[in-house]
């Protein structure tokens, strides 16, 4: 079986609500002194790649559109054990929509070979879209199942999948090639690599290449949509807090406000 | 093009959440000059929904009497194709989510997701949405037609009833699914009131240290007629089903009233209560960023007084 896994890098979700900035003019967070990060829901996705082919058997590839930085998310997944690694470069402030992100991933893969599996995050912790995966999918003309969190192989070369519901899960078979977009869970937390092979992955074949190498004109890539504005909102809450000499008057003051609140339902 | 399509799946009924989905459509054609038109798939009863809009195209196909993506995509792209619709709006369940991106791709438009707030500029409509984990603010406006987007249905205000407006039941060629076959379906055993549907719920963090602290949590939630939920963190303890929780990947909930118990606040349980009308919030830590999302905070340690709450809550309550 051959995998294509797509990661995204983003800044650090982590950063505290009092260290985050936005830069309203060019609509983008503003980086400040905070790390770039490999997308948590794509390293659940690489992880279960890498748990695939620890059962059955397979190569494993990965890829990213994104900065010169992206390389090191590569390099991450390479210091696992991803067998290759694709960059697919642009300049550091340009901004793509899941839409362009899609056609520029499509436009790789017709460059580089077929897969059989293709898998993407579930969304990105920046802009936490989702679209990717599904628009990949149509762009390859390939279907797509969506909040995977385990996958096996069937009989035949089918794919067996569970898929998260809002009431429990599915079970899914499915035929190759597809595309999943991948959630987390107990079973798919990212392994950590071993230094061994940290230093190994330096070795291991890491393609760079430019829109134009992957036959994309910069120009022609259409985005679906456009951010008209970006910005962290006031706001207006304000917390009132239980004041008084005793707990017992504090707790007394905030039971009468939630059940202000319980009466009115 | 200034009609909006909203999309009913099968076996879906007129839940909260199709209620809600309804009445985001309806306000939104108003304000687009257009009609509000619903699709419906799976030989549902259109009664209710047929009250929300101003034309109804139902699709009864057998292929169709639950979900299967690869069929419900197909019904969709040609109901969409056949609606004219500039708009199509889906709901939050995982189905619409999954299929928002594949049918904007194949009715040659543009997909939007989460949307909490649609509103018109230029004759175009615009998304309003939460991004970088809560911290921001979006404004998105498509730039294909048609616009396809799903909603935080749930936490939108319900359709306004009128008159019936006629049901069109139309026939479709769908294709075999067979690429992607959901084979079994499993629903989680629940106690209660599904958490995504809990007009009150109480929640406990990793403050709570263990799973025995929870007892406490379920005797508050009686006299409140609360539902019990936890953050990530003490789901992954294992100190309660990993079910119960309120999250970025765990439930999104819409209460009236959303009590933290030892919560801290981070951004990804953040994202699971955005859509609550009230947040109160006890904790040891008066700095805590959960603190910054409450109307009401208590500054004390749970073991102090949640059962004093209870008690006084009781009182009121009876």
């Amino acid at each position: 079986m051959k995998i294509l896994v797509c990661l995204k890098q983003i800044l650090d979700p982590e950063i505290p609500a009092r260290d985050f900035r936005i830069d309203r003019e060019n609509k983008v967070a503003d980086p400040g002194a905070a790390n770039q990060v490999t997308n948590i829901f794509c390293e659940n996705a690489l992880e279960t790649a890498l748990q695939f082919r620890d059962a059955a058997g397979g190569e494993i590839s990965v890829v990213s559109f994104g900065p010169e930085s992206a390389e090191d998310s590569l390099r991450k997944a390479l210091a696992v054990k991803a067998d290759q690694a694709y960059l697919v470069t642009h300049d550091a402030g340009a901004r793509f929509d899941s839409a362009a992100v899609a056609q520029v991933l499509a436009a790789t893969v017709r460059k580089v070979g077929e897969f059989d599996l293709i898998m993407v995050g579930r969304e990105a912790g920046d802009w936490g879209a989702g679209q990717t995966g599904g628009l990949l999918a149509e762009e390859l003309g390939m279907p797509c199942v969506s909040f995977v969190d385990q996958i096996e192989a069937g009989e035949g070369g089918t794919l067996r999948l569970r898929r998260q519901t809002e009431v429990g899960s599915d079970d899914v078979e499915a035929n190759t090639p597809l595309v999943v977009t991948i959630t987390n869970n107990d079973q798919n937390v990212p392994r950590i690599p071993k230094t061994r092979d940290i230093m190994m992955s330096s070795r291991k074949p890491l393609t760079t290449m430019s829109l134009a190498d992957v036959g994309l004109d910069a120009a022609a890539i259409q985005s679906g949509t456009e951010v008209l504005d970006l910005f962290v909102p006031e706001k207006d809450t304000t917390c009132e807090f239980a004041e008084g000499e005793s707990l017992d008057e504090k707790v007394t003051w905030f039971a009468e406000q939630l059940a202000e609140i319980i009466r009115a339902i | 093009m200034s009609d909006v399509l909203s999309c009913v799946l099968p076996g879906v009924g007129f839940d909260r959440s199709t209620q809600g989905l309804l009445g985001a459509g309806q306000r939104l054609a108003r304000e687009l000059g257009g009609k509000h038109i619903v699709a419906v798939l799976g030989a549902a009863d259109t009664g209710e929904i047929a009250k929300c809009c101003d034309s109804v195209l139902s699709a009864g196909h057998a292929a169709l009497a639950e979900y299967q993506p690869e069929t419900c995509l197909q019904a969709l792209k040609a109901l969409g194709e056949q609606s004219g619709a500039g708009v199509v709006l889906l709901g939050n369940d995982t189905y619409s989510q999954e299929l928002t991106p594949r049918l904007a791709h194949r009715l040659g438009g543009c997909s939007i997701p989460d949307a909490q707030e649609l509103s018109v500029q230029d004759g175009k409509v615009q998304v309003s949405r939460s991004v970088y984990g809560g911290k921001a603010m979006a404004h998105v406006a498509p730039n294909k037609t048609p616009a396809v987007v799903w909603v935080r249905a749930r936490a939108m205000e319900p359709a306004e009833a009128g008159s019936a407006a006629d049901v069109q039941q139309v026939d479709l060629e769908l294709a075999d699914s067979a690429a992607v076959r959901i084979v079994e379906r499993h629903v989680e055993a629940q106690e209660g009131v599904r958490l995504e549907y809990a007009e009150v719920i109480v929640s406990g963090g990793r403050g709570l240290g263990g799973p025995e602290p929870f007892e406490l949590l379920k005797q508050l939630a009686g006299p409140m007629k609360a539902q019990v939920a936890a953050s990530r963190a003490a789901c992954d303890s294992g100190w309660v089903p990993p079910n119960w929780q309120v999250g970025q990947t765990g439930k999104k909930v819409a209460p009236e009233l959303y009590l933290a118990v030892a919560i801290s606040g981070a951004s990804q349980h953040l994202m699971g209560i955005a859509d609550a009308k009230v947040i109160a919030a006890i904790n040891t830590d008066a700095d805590a960023p959960i603190y910054k999302h409450c109307r009401y905070g208590l500054v004390e340690d749970y073991k102090n007084a949640v059962e004093p709450l209870r008690e006084k809550l009781a009182a009121l309550l009876s």
